[in-house]
Order: C-alpha cells, then structure tokens, then sequence
C-alpha cells in the first residue's frame, strides 16, 4: 500500500495507524518511548516520595496545608474527560471521517488548555499565599519538577494536536497522516495515566499527610 | 542512478556526511567521532601515568589532576566506548538482519549529531574556564561544591549526548523487532544482534535515570533547587541511587555488545557453529535482566544497612553464573575447531582471561563485607579495567579489524595488526594488574600523588611503563590505518573467506540499499548454508522490484546545534545578560527545525527496477 495513496470509507483499512512499514515502526517506536517515559516520571515519583515534606524549617507548608480537593479534582475530571475525546477522535480517523476527528481533537485541545490554565493557577496560587516554591525547599523542587514535568508534556502534546491539525486540515486522511494523529493521541492517553498517579501520590496521599 | 559511483569533490562528500541518513555512513561517523574521543580520552590517560609515575610529582597541579581524571572516566565511557559500539551495531546488525537500513534513519542521524555536539561541549570546557572535577560519576555533594562551570558543562553535555543514545536504542529495538529478512526468527539471530537488542532495551530503561539525575544536577547548581542540598530539606544519596540505576546497567550496555562482536569471532575462526547459541541467547537476557537489581553494590560503604547490602551482594554474585555460560560456550565453540589466529581472534582469545580475570575481583566486590576493604581503592582501578579495557576495549579493537573491511572495503595489514594486539595486550596487563595488589596494600583512587617510602613506588612505575606500551600500540594501529587506507586494495563480498552471517554475503562496502532483493534465510549462520550447499549467494526471498528510500537531511544537525547553543545560554545565564536571549535562540532552532520536519512532507524516493536491473548488467552485484 502506498503512504499517499487516496481512500474513501469503503477502502480504509481498519488499522490505519499500522498497515505500512513505516506506520508499523513508528508505533512500537512510540510504544518504546512511552516505556523510557515511564521510567522516566517512575524516578520523578520516586524522588518525590523521598522529598516530600522535607523542609528547612517549621515554618514551611507541608503537603497537607497546600492540597485542596476541590480543584485537584476538576483538573483530573478535564483531563479524563480530554481523554476520551480524544477516544471519539480515534474512532472517527477509524471510520475515515476526518471532520469529526477534527472537531473531537479540537475539543480535546480545549479541554486540555482548561488543564493547563487551572494548573497555572495553582502554582501561582502555591507560591503568593504558601511561600512555597521551586527554591524554598527540597520539598518544593520535586513538587514542581514532578508536576512541572508533566504539564510540559501536556503543553507539549497541545502544540503537537494543534500542528497536526493545521498541517492536515486541508488534505484529510491517508496512511501517512492517520498514524501520525493515532501516535499524538497515545501520547495524551500517556499524560493522562501519568496525571492518574500524580492525583493519587501526590494530592491524595499528600492531604492524608 | 548509478550516479552514485561517481567521484565526488570533498564539500559535496562532507555535505553527504552532514546530511546523511544511510546507517553504514552513519557508523563511520560513529567510528570517526568515537576513534577521536577514544584518543583523547588515552592522551588524558597518559597524563594520568605520568603524574603517578614517581612519588611527590608535579607534572600536573592536584586540581588539573582532578579535570583530567574525571575527562577521562567521562570521555572513554560515554563519547569512546559507546559510539563506538554504536558504530559497529549501525555497519554491521540492519546487514545481520537482512534489512535495507535501520527503522529510523532519520533518527538514527539525529542520534548521531547529538552524541557529537554533546561531547564537543562537554570537551570545550577545557578552553572555557575548566572542566568537571567531581570524578565520572559526579557524586552530589562534591559536585554542588565544584566551583566555576565545569559541572555544568558535565551536566548539560551527557544530558544531550545522552538523547542521542536514548533515541539510538529506540531505533534499534524497533530495527530489530519489525525489519527482519524472511525466515529471519529470533533464535536465529546472530549473536551481535541479540547482544544489541538487549543493549538497546537497557538503554530505554536505564537512560532515563540518568536523564532525571542529571536535570535534578542543573536545577540544583544553575536554578537554585534543593535536591542534594540537606541544608534546605534535599538528600544527596539521591544523586547516588540514580546514578547507579543508569551506572551499573551502563557496564552491562558497553559489555554485551562487546560479548556479541566476540561470539561472532570465536564462530568465524573456528569455522564452527557457536556452541550453546540458545543458551547464549538466554544468558544475555538474564544478564541484561540482573543488571538492573545490582547498582547499590556500588553504594556498599554508604551506609544503607545489612539487609540491604546482602541482597545486594548476592544478586551481584549471581550475574557471574550467566557470564559463566558464555565463557565456557566460547571456549567449547573452539574445542575441536580448526582455529585461524587472525588479529581478531587473537583479541578474542585474549579476552577470554582478561575478563575472567575482571569477573573474579567483581565478585571479590561483591561479597560486601570484604568490600568495605577494597572500596576506593586501586583494587577497584583494576577490576574495573580488567572488565572495561580487557572486555570492552578488545572487543572494540578486534572488532575494528573484523569489520574494517565490511566498512571500508580494504583489509587492514595483519602483521600490523598482530603487532598492536601483541603490544596492547602486554601493555594492559602491565598497567592494571599490579594496581590490585597497590590497592590492597591501601593506596587510595583518585590521589593525585603519593608520597615515597611506603611500597608504592615500583608498581606505580609499572604501571606507567605498561601504559605507554598501550599508547604505542595505539599508534601502530593508526599507523595501519593510514597505510591501508592509502594502499586501498579493494577485497570481495567475504575478505576472511569463512564469514557466516548475512552481512558477508554483500560486497564490501554494500551499496547503499544493501540488499537488491531481500534474502531469504534458511537457518542459523544463513551464509554459511548457502555456502555449505554450494551456492555463491543467498537465495533471494523477492523478485527485483522498486525500492524505497529515505532522502537525506540536514534537519537533525540543526536540531542538535540548536540545543548546544542553548545550553550555552542555560550556563552562562546566571553571570551575563545575554545568556536567556541565546537560551531562546537555541531552542528556537531546535523546535523550529522539529516544526519543519513535521510540517514538510518527505516521502523519500524510489530506486527503480530498471536501474537496479542496469546495474546488475554493469557487474554492480549486490
Ligand atoms: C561478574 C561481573 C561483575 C561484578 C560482580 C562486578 C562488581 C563490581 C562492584 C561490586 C563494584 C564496586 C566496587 C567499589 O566501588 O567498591 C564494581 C565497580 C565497577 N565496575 Fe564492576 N562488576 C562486574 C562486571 C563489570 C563490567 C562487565 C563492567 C564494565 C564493562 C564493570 C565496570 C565497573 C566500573 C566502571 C566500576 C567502577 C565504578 C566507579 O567508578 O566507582 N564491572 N564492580
Ligand atoms: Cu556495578
């Protein structure tokens, strides 16, 4: 099969993503990624464990005054939510309905940059009312590189959705742009999972002390 | 287009080399890249010796002594030793494994390029105020202490050159994975590859670590974080746990594949199927497995208590019972061989006590209680190059003669060959092996001099006079290198006439789709059946047809550029103004080209069947 050649719903193959050699490699070569990924925030969630609440004085936050549920969880339940419109997305690149996907994705993108915006506030919100910074402590600095780290992803993932979607919008799907959309959108199902265990590790278990 | 047979002028050639994305230019990249690190990592070696050579010297100041010991360690493991390996996996595994390149060969130049910015930065700290200080291993409390920019330097060029080999493993598992010829199964893999395989996933899981403990390094010395510093809450046993994670799988990186380039030799010169192949294959997995549940048998005397360090010491112990397989499956391989000594295989029967040698005081290591004795001593010097020059550095050696004719299509000479072995071999043992009795009588690692009077001064003496040994073999092997390269007499498909596998079943060098039609592979050592059945090739496993090809680029060099202009702002932003504007320039760079890859299309090009069926009249075979 040629990577530019033309389809219509009929003649759209049912695994897009991998039906070239070169579709094929790039998704177990993401699928690796991901694995270096994983062991990249599990080393992340490891020094957090170590650090958490160490800090130079009594005088410093400790997790259990600076987590409050109520936002933690709208930005879980946005982020959730931006996965699975991204599902519906992959589900319309499956049936060769390229508006579609783009509207998903589309959606997907907000979704994500409500995420980002509520995360912005709550660091702004960390610094200016707890004193509590990248600098303070070594609390501080694996908090915000752990949970830094993962909005960089999501900023990342964003400016990868928007490219892709700019670049394509005119020429719709082929096997070379299909496995390119199917490879973002892992990507943000892999920020999710990764977020999954920041709401657990970091907030969960940092109210209960 | 049999264009490419043509001569070309030299900025055509070094504009080819710049944007290349074939994986056999690639390794000669590697091979150049890595031969000069090599020798610049020898040259701080030297200067090692010599300082040591007599008590109380002063060829170099104790502080230049401490820049120079830790380039070296640095240089000789993350910019000689690995891209060399590297460039071997590159000439020789897609060949192994009958493919028409690597999976990503446009990644597959990108790693390249960030390797070799990565090491020129790290080296420029030499010429900008001094280089890292705090050993290669940069423990953290010592280096947070390290004045000027030399730790930055550490930090921020393994962190980009360490990218690059991140994204080479990638490449390969993938290669290897999803490109194999037909009837090419895994167990019927050649050695090299499987070692490589294995290499690339350790890469994948123990680079990363690296990746963190590294960032954790540049935020804490340039960005004011706290991670080491115990003042402000941090703890520095931190750094040590993720260096080690990355440090002991490390060696493991830098010895299998050396393991797969003496499998190959011991099959080839002893013209006989290599003993025990399954057994070797599942050694090298359980091996690559062990390496990751040992890194804190380097933390022995840090203090994590007995019932941490017995798990430790035994699971260390452990990993010499899969070593033991292979030593033995190669000593088996040549039982009843009709045994060529070539320069190769004098290297790999060489290899055989050397690295025994390494494996015994490993495990003499291991045992923890007695390692409270050796620890940061020169025992520990010597283990560590028995395993690292006496495996690695061999392997590198012989491999290079091995394969130099595969890479460049001319046989280095022989008698040269045999006369660098002959002089590195003794020149090692020289050097190292009375440094195991220097440290069991209690001279300390990383001393810049010792005093006199106190039995050091006859083995450091030695080991000075082994280490120039080494140097002159060195130099006799460039030496040969020129001579052949200036004779270049050209050698057929199969120069050492008993190769086995795939890639000697190709001219030498095989052009640049390799294989005209993919082979089809009928077992283990799949040239050799050919051979043994009387055919002159492989049997194709295709009818000729169009063949697809990535085109080249000079994206990936700019995208390494990039991030070495940035890290220069990174560094110098904290004492001039102008360090965030040439931050943001750099990453401009590297996300504006990564923006152009993706938004330009390149669907690379086809060579034609017609062409390839022209050639083939023209007597180009392939
Ligand atoms: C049977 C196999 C091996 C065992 C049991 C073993 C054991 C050890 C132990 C226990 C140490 C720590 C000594 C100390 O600091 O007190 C050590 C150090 C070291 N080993 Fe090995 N080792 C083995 C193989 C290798 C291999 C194959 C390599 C490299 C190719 C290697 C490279 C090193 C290096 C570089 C160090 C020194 C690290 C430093 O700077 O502190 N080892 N080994
Ligand atoms: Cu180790």
């Amino acid at each position: 099969m040629q990577a530019e050649e033309k389809f219509t719903p009929e003649t759209w193959p049912a695994s897009p993503e991998k039906s070239t050699l070169e579709a094929k490699n790039k998704f177990l070569g993401f699928w690796l990624f991901l694995g270096g990924e994983t062991v990249l925030f599990a080393t992340l969630f490891a020094t957090y464990l170590a650090l958490k609440d160490k800090v130079p004085g009594t005088d410093h936050a400790l997790a259990k005054d600076l987590f409050e549920m109520p936002l933690v969880f709208l930005m879980t339940m946005i982020l959730l939510t931006s996965s699975l419109t991204s599902v519906y997305a992959m589900y319309h690149m499956k049936n060769f309905d390229f508006k579609k996907m783009q509207l998903w994705l589309g959606i997907t993108v907000l979704l994500g940059f409500a995420f980002l915006g509520l995360e912005i506030y709550e660091f702004n919100h960390y610094v200016h009312e707890f004193h509590h910074t990248f600098t303070s402590s070594a609390f501080g600095s694996a908090f915000y590189t752990l949970v830094g780290f993962h909005g960089a992803h999501v900023a990342f993932g964003l400016a990868w959705f928007i490219t892709l979607m700019v670049r394509n919008s005119k020429r719709g799907l082929d096997l070379y742009t299909a496995p390119k959309f199917y490879v973002a959108s892992l990507y943000w199902h892999f920020i999710d999972v990764v977020w999954v265990f920041i709401f657990t590790v970091v907030y969960l278990m940092g109210m209960v002390g | 287009m049999s264009t490419y047979a043509q001569k070309k002028g030299v900025g055509a050639v070094i504009w080819d080399y710049l944007t290349t994305v074939d994986h056999k230019k690639i390794a000669i990249l590697y091979l150049i890249a890595g031969g000069f690190f090599f020798l610049l990592g020898g040259l701080e070696a030297m200067f090692i010796r010599i300082q040591l050579a007599i008590p109380n010297n002063n060829f170099v100041s104790a502080g230049l002594y401490n820049e120079i010991l830790t380039m070296h360690g640095t240089t000789m493991i993350f910019l000689a030793a690995m891209p060399l390996l590297f460039a071997f996996m590159n000439a020789v595994m897609p060949l192994q494994i009958g493919a028409r390149d690597v999976a990503f060969p446009f990644l597959n130049s990108l790693g390249f390029w960030l390797f070799f910015f990565g090491g020129i930065f790290l080296n420029l700290s030499w010429f900008l105020g001094g280089a890292p200080d705090a050993g290669w291993t940069s423990y953290a409390s010592l280096s947070l202490a390290s004045e000027g920019h030399g730790i930055d330097f550490y930090a921020l060029g393994l962190q980009i050159a360490g990218f690059g080999t991140l994204i080479g493993g990638i490449n390969f598992l993938v290669t290897i994975i999803n490109m194999r010829a037909p009837g090419m199964t895994y167990m019927r893999m050649p050695l090299f590859t499987w070692s490589t395989f294995v290499a690339s996933a350790l890469i994948l899981f123990a680079f990363p670590p690296l990746t963190i403990g590294v960032f954790f390094l540049t935020f804490d010395r340039m960005f004011g974080a706290n991670f080491f510093d115990h003042t402000m809450g941090g703890n520095t046993i931190i750094w040590e746990h993720l260096f080690w994670i990355f440090g002991h799988p490390e060696v493991y990186i830098l010895i299998l594949p050396s393991f797969g380039i003496f499998s190959e030799i011991f099959a080839t010169f002893s013209r006989k199927r290599l003993f025990g192949y399954s057994s070797m294959v599942f050694a090298t997995v359980l091996i690559g497995f062990l390496g990751f549940m040992v890194w804190a048998h380097h933390m022995f005397t840090t203090g994590l208590g007995p019932i941490a360090n017995a798990i430790f010491a035994v699971a260390t112990m452990a990993i010499a019972v899969p070593t033991g397989i292979k030593i033995f499956n190669w000593i088996f391989t040549m039982w009843g061989g009709s045994i060529k000594f070539t320069t190769p295989m004098l290297y790999a029967v060489a290899f055989i006590p050397s690295f025994v040698m390494g494996g015994v005081t490993g495990v003499m290591l291991g045992a923890a209680a007695a390692d409270y004795q050796y620890h940061d001593t020169y025992f520990v010097v010597a283990h560590f190059h028995y395993v690292i020059v006496g495996g690695v550095v061999f392997a590198l050696l012989a491999g290079t003669h091995f394969y130099w004719p595969k890479m460049f299509g001319t046989m280095l000479n022989e008698l040269l060959g045999k006369i660098t072995f002959w002089l590195f071999l003794i020149g090692f043992h020289l050097t190292f092996f009375i440094q195991h009795f220097l440290g069991l009588i209690g001279m300390p690692r990383r001393i810049f001099t010792f005093l006199p009077g106190q039995g050091l001064e006859t083995g450091n003496l030695i080991s000075t006079i082994g280490a120039f040994l080494m140097a002159v073999a060195t130099i006799v092997l460039l030496v040969n290198i020129v001579i052949t390269s200036v004779k270049n007499v050209k050698v057929g498909n199969d120069p050492w006439g008993d190769g086995r596998t795939l890639e000697w079943a190709l001219p030498s060098p095989p052009p640049f789709y390799n294989f005209k039609q993919l082979p089809l592979v009928r077992g283990l050592d799949p040239y050799w059946i050919e051979k043994m059945n009387g055919n002159k090739e492989m049997t194709p496993a295709e009818p000729i047809g169009d063949i697809h090809m990535p085109n080249n680029s000079f994206i990936p060099f700019m995208i390494s550029l990039g991030l070495f202009i940035a890290a220069f702002g990174v560094m110098y932003r904290v004492d001039h103004a102008w360090g965030l504007p040439v931050l943001i320039a750099g990453l401009a760079i590297t996300f504006g080209s990564m923006m152009v890859r993706s938004i330009k299309d390149d669907h690379g090009y086809h060579i034609h069947k017609e062409d390839l069926l022209e050639d083939e009249d023209k007597g180009v075979k392939a």
